[in-house]
């Protein structure tokens, strides 16, 4: 383990790191974030799932530095009176975990049918790339609409706040796997060529243990890059999908569906409810998709940079 | 013929299928390997050069089952590699191994130099972790590393150091055969003598034979004990070294013979220049397949296809120019029903 931690001081990577100005605030950002996040009960103020703290008569006060803002609300409370910092905290857990999860499960999906596509070629591969292709051509919101309708009217409104968790992780974890299928799919083709290959299969190892062992790793660069851009993707879909009402209830928000419950007050001049998550969620993506950015140039061994 | 060689191909031919038009329609095949037939001994070093393209790696390559072949036969100890059944088959990769061209692409990145030398031994599950260990550090010593080597990666090595780690790799299962395919082509000059002078201690000392695959003379000449000369996928001219070198009988190896570059700018010698290019192996040409560029070239040798005759002793040459000696086929075995 320290003889890792110590390769990895020495790495290109690590050097590139402390280079980058901007690879270093983004990482420290989505560390700050993460740690809130998941710590969520313990720095939280409130807890806005429990009933008990949530008081009508203290509803839409604005933030502390306003008027009429008091010091137990710091960033104020929404429409039913939930501390809105509180809630926010949550609810960046509930994006975080879904996006992370959607990646992981198009991750799994899509390395598996890259690396077999690519590995065996032939009508295989065709089968499986059309199958991509036609994935692609279905916009992900109407498949999201579809199903959420179905499901709605087969569980009921009521059961459907309990499931909607894993249904937005599968819609977008669905939706987007032939973005990995297909980077996994070109790196194998690129590394099948190479003779470390060949060695493998005339020491006698099977299909199985040469495209786990050999190739695979070899495929890592791309994906771990590719990861990056699709947290940041998945965050933003569940977002949209929750702005859109399809996913996450009021009761349970993530950051879309605080925006969206923020939304209707707006020009009563409760913006806060709104901008703030808003606010939160463009950090989040952002420092995501900043950090993809420096792994993308710092991994591609095409741009060396002085 | 005493007993049964190590290693007999016999007939083998290897086309790849070179598919066109709208809906893929196999129209074509590359003519790699075109019924080449060899034998090797125990402890042996044939030699298979020729020019690029000529299919001496597509050979080497079917011999390990890297491609499966068209037809033919491969006799490992007697028995038909392409026809064994599958745990016999694997048994049999332990004593057949190859070393690549390329020091740079045939070692996994991502793996340190004693996983990759280990390698091998999880496959065929041999020993236990402290006895593998062992036996990579000595693969290693053989090959003249430092134990201290194993924990590093390919990319901390040289091209020779490289070459060095892929011998100790294809040493470790003790195999009785390697196939070489350009062993050193992409190493240095000085480097090259390295290797190979480590490649015959290592064969001298364990004892395997070996086919080394090359486009130069001098690398061939100086570890074989018999050369094959390939020619658009076949084999036009096979002898033991020193008669190949002395009394080469094919013109195409005496043009190649006469381009080894001689290190004396004074020393005057004819040079054969061969005219045109090699054909393509779609459409090899009818008759002998060298006449489109042979020296010597006779009004028979578009008609008919020269016969492959046995010469001197053990020195056999596919030409319309020689027609004294005994006509030279495999010893095929009896089919069992006649």
């Amino acid at each position: 383990m320290t003889d890792r931690w110590q390769r990895f001081k020495k790495s290109a990577l690590f050097h590139d790191f402390k280079g980058d100005k901007v690879a270093i605030v983004s990482f420290a950002t989505l560390v700050l974030l993460f740690i809130c996040a998941f710590s969520a009960p313990l720095i939280a103020p409130y807890n806005p799932y429990d009933s008990a703290n949530i008081d009508i008569m203290s509803s839409e006060i604005p933030p502390v530095w306003m008027a009429g803002g008091t010091n137990d609300y710091l960033l104020g409370t929404d429409a039913q009176g939930r501390d809105l910092l509180s809630t926010m905290i949550y609810g960046m857990r509930i994006s975080i975990i879904i996006g992370i999860c959607a990646v992981a499960l198009q991750a799994v999906i899509g390395i598996i049918i890259g690396l077999i596509a690519g590995y065996y070629g032939g009508k295989l591969d065709g089968f499986f790339m059309r199958l991509a292709d036609v994935q692609l051509s279905f916009s992900y919101l109407m498949v999201a609409i579809f199903v959420s309708a179905v499901l709605q009217a087969a569980v009921g409104v009521g059961r459907f706040a309990e499931i909607a968790v894993p249904f937005l992780i599968i819609v977008i974890g669905l939706a987007q796997w032939p973005q990995y299928a297909r980077t996994v799919r070109a790196s194998v083709l690129a590394e099948k060529k190479k003779e470390y290959v060949e060695a493998a299969r005339v020491t006698g190892f099977g299909a199985h243990r040469i495209m786990w062992r050999h190739i695979l790793p070899n495929c890592m660069s791309p994906i771990l890059v590719l990861s990056t851009i699709q947290v940041a993707n998945a965050v933003m879909s569940e977002a949209a999908l929750s702005f859109l009402g399809l996913g996450m209830p009021v009761t349970r928000p993530s950051l879309g569906s605080l925006i969206n419950a923020g939304f209707e007050y707006i020009f009563s001049g409760s913006w806060w409810i709104t901008a703030f998550p808003g606010v939160l969620l463009v950090i989040l993506v952002l420092a995501v998709n900043l950090l993809g950015d420096f792994l993308r140039d710092a991994l591609n061994p095409k741009l060396y940079k002085g | 013929m005493s007993e049964a060689p190590l290693l007999a191909v016999e007939h083998l031919v290897k086309y790849f299928p070179v598919r066109s038009g709208l809906f893929g329609k196999q129209r074509e095949r590359v003519h790699a390997v075109d019924d080449i037939s060899f034998t090797l001994g125990e402890n042996e070093t044939l030699g298979l050069v020729g020019e690029s393209g000529c299919g001496k790696s597509t050979a080497g390559r079917t011999l390990l089952r890297l491609i499966e072949p068209t037809s033919g036969e491969v006799r490992f100890k007697g028995k038909n590699i392409f026809a064994l059944p599958p745990g016999e088959g694997r048994r049999q990769r332990r004593e057949m191994q190859i070393i690549f061209q390329d020091p740079f692409g045939s070692l996994n990145p991502r793996l340190t130099v004693e996983r990759i030398v280990e390698e091998p031994l999880l496959t065929h599950k041999i020993g236990d972790r402290t006895e593998r260990r062992e036996r990579v550090a000595d693969a290693l010593s053989t090959v003249g590393l430092l134990p201290e080597h194993m924990t590093r990666f390919p990319h901390e090595f040289s091209g020779g150091q490289r070459q060095r780690i892929m011998i100790a790799r294809a040493l470790i299962l003790r195999p009785k055969l390697i196939v070489a395919d350009e062993p050193v082509s992409a190493l240095d000059v000085s480097v090259q003598a390295q290797v190979l002078n480590l490649l015959n201690r290592l064969r001298r000392e364990f004892g395997f034979a070996c086919i080394l695959i090359s486009h130069d003379l001098g690398v061939i000449r100086y570890i074989s004990h018999h050369v094959a000369v390939m020619y658009l996928g076949q084999i036009v001219e096979s002898a033991p070294v020193a008669a190949l070198y002395a009394t080469p009988l094919h013109p195409y190896t005496r043009s190649l013979l006469s381009a080894v570059p001689i290190p004396d700018p004074r020393k005057k010698r004819q040079r054969i220049i061969l005219t045109g290019d090699v054909p393509s192996p779609i459409h090899p040409p009818s008759g002998c397949r060298f006449h489109p560029r042979c020296p010597e070239r006779m009004d028979i040798c578009d008609k008919e296809d020269p016969a492959m005759r046995l010469e001197a002793e053990g020195h056999r040459v596919m030409c319309h120019l020689y027609t004294t000696g005994p006509v030279w086929a495999p010893d095929l075995p009896t089919p069992p029903n006649t």
